[in-house]
């Protein structure tokens, strides 16, 4: 027997959300004191889709990807993920919809106690029952999908910031997760890097369907990879579309991102 | 002037309830066993050098003391057996405490400040491990398992110290020192003493993770965080041993004597 929230419905979340989306804002709104960072931010990402919000520093973007894995409560609004409301569940609940998404942080945020590799076995040794040997070869495999195939026994701290961006995707990706978050996955690389981390999520999101939330500021690699691109500005979403229809926009802020060429 | 008190106020609230939070998780399932074990050789197998060194020097200069004092009544023989009882009722828990206070308190606001600006608690989070459970509860019960141990190394290296303090002054054997030493001491003195370290531990992990979680605004607030872990641990452990003092003298009426 559940019991009502103020405003809400008895029903379980899940009868109100189309089936289809994999992440869906439904009027998320959010202040650090009196800084109102988030206004009625509303969106919804299909499945096997990759959605790319764009925006100018300091307007909310890694704090909308912190609401989709419940790092970050609403104060207003909602956050479903494959029809859970994730903003409506606490303890193991929480922690099963978690397991579903990987997020990889603006600045990696690796543990910076153990070695680069058992970063990337961590989730792997938390949430399997792999042995030993099958977490390690795992583990590697996924370093090497980012270019890290030598680095496993390094120490996070001994790493450049672009390979600590790089380890952090590869945690990201170790329990192979339907859904990606990942916040400007290709800041701080050098752009043959930059391409081949273009590469790795063009190819989760077409062979293997996962659902991708992209932060960047690489128009280029939004344009290649994005099926729907938002742009966030003030707290809220100005512009929203395919890459073309971002490209074509009335607003100046927009138009003027979506012709940088800069890869950052 | 009265902000001041109302944040001190809330801290105060605050923190009893981490506290509460970190006592209730701490008895009830799921475990962190690895982590947990992990952390008593981090917390306290690696602050045994620290005291076992402290204590064997506390040790000699107690010895010394009750040397200068114990001979003024001829009571040369009593030594071995004051200096066992000094160590052991208060000198060796309190001594332990104020020293683990400042290498354990430093530590685990240091390193839990630093993961909560570095966003590696939100990264346990976002994995799905609770990090409560996993940084904290480990940590709490780690050092309620270490104190009451790293105490006893502490009195046995004071007692160390004072016998070669005694053996220098004396000659007196190794043998004839700990007859001696151990010839007043009762269950009732060692058990809540020692025990009480228990609190003590309990007291500096919660204060020093609380500090640690609830660290903001970068690299100047790791350093804060990890000196006010040392500050106000000490003085919880000072404090609390009144009453804890009080309350043993209470419940065992022989410790008294
Ligand atoms: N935990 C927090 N506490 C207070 N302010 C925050 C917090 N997280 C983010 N902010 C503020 O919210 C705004 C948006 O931050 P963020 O989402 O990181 O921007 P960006 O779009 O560059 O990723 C910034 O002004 C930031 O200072
Ligand atoms: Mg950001």
């Amino acid at each position: 027997m559940s019991s009502p929230r103020p405003g809400g419905a008895v029903l379980p979340a899940r009868e109100h959300v189309p089936a289809r989306a994999a992440v869906r804002l439904d009027g998320v709104t959010k202040s650090f004191g009196s800084l109102r960072v988030l206004d009625a931010v509303s969106f919804a990402v299909l499945p096997g889709c990759a959605f790319i919000i764009l925006g100018r520093s300091g307007t909310g973007k890694s704090v909308t990807l912190k609401h989709i894995i419940g790092l970050v409560q609403p104060d207003e609004g909602r956050v479903f993920v494959e029809g859970d409301e994730i903003t409506a569940l606490r303890g193991v609940e929480l922690s099963r919809v978690r397991r579903k998404i990987g997020f990889l942080f603006q600045n990696a945020a690796l543990f910076d106690s153990i070695s680069v590799g058992e970063n990337v076995a961590f989730p792997l040794r938390r949430h399997t029952r792999l042995s030993d040997a099958e977490i390690r070869d795992r583990a590697v495999a996924k370093l090497e999908a980012v270019g890290l195939g030598q680095e496993y026994d390094k120490m996070p701290a001994d790493l450049s910031g672009g390979m600590r961006k790089r380890a952090g995707l590869a945690r990201a990706l170790a329990l192979d997760p339907p859904i990606l978050l990942v916040d400007e996955p290709s800041a701080g690389l050098d752009p043959v890097t930059a391409g081949e981390i273009d590469d790795l999520l063009f190819g989760l999101k077409g062979n293997g369907g996962t659902t991708l939330v992209i932060v960047t500021h690489n128009i280029p690699s939004a344009k290649r990879l994005g099926d729907e691109l938002v742009m966030l500005h003030q707290g809220r979403i100005v512009a929203s579309g395919s890459p073309e229809e971002l490209q074509n926009s009335d607003h100046e802020l927009v138009r003027a991102f979506m012709s940088s060429q800069h890869a950052g | 002037m009265l902000d001041r008190a109302g944040a001190l106020l809330s801290t105060t609230g605050d923190l009893s309830v981490f506290a509460m939070r970190a006592a209730r998780e701490a008895v009830l399932p799921p475990y962190e066993f690895k982590e947990t074990v992990r952390q008593v050789y981090e917390l306290g197998a690696r602050s045994a050098p620290l005291i076992a060194v402290s204590g064997f020097a506390v040790g000699v200069v107690l010895s010394m003391h009750t040397r200068a004092s114990l001979e003024r009544f001829g009571a040369e023989a009593m030594i071995p057996a004051g200096l066992a009882m000094a160590l052991v009722r208060e000198t060796g828990p309190l001594t332990a405490g104020l020293l683990l206070s400042g290498r354990i308190g430093a530590g685990i606001g240091a390193e839990l400040g630093a993961m909560r600006v570095t966003e590696q608690i939100d990264a346990l989070e976002a994995g799905a491990v609770d990090s409560f459970r996993y940084l904290v509860v480990t940590r709490v019960v780690a050092c309620i398992i270490a104190l009451p141990i790293l105490t006893t190394l502490m009195n046995f290296a004071g007692m160390l110290g004072g016998f070669l303090a005694e053996a220098a002054a004396t000659g007196m054997s190794l043998q004839l020192y700990f007859t001696r030493a151990f010839s007043l001491i009762a269950v009732s003195d060692y058990l809540p003493s020692t025990l009480k370290t228990m609190v003590f531990g309990f007291i500096i992990a919660t204060i020093s993770s609380y500090l640690g979680f609830t660290t903001s605004s970068g690299t100047e607030g790791v350093g804060r965080a990890s000196t006010q872990a040392v500050v106000m641990s000490s003085v919880g452990i000072i404090v609390a041993n009144v009453v804890l003092v009080r309350l043993i003298f209470f419940l065992f009426p022989g410790a008294a004597g």
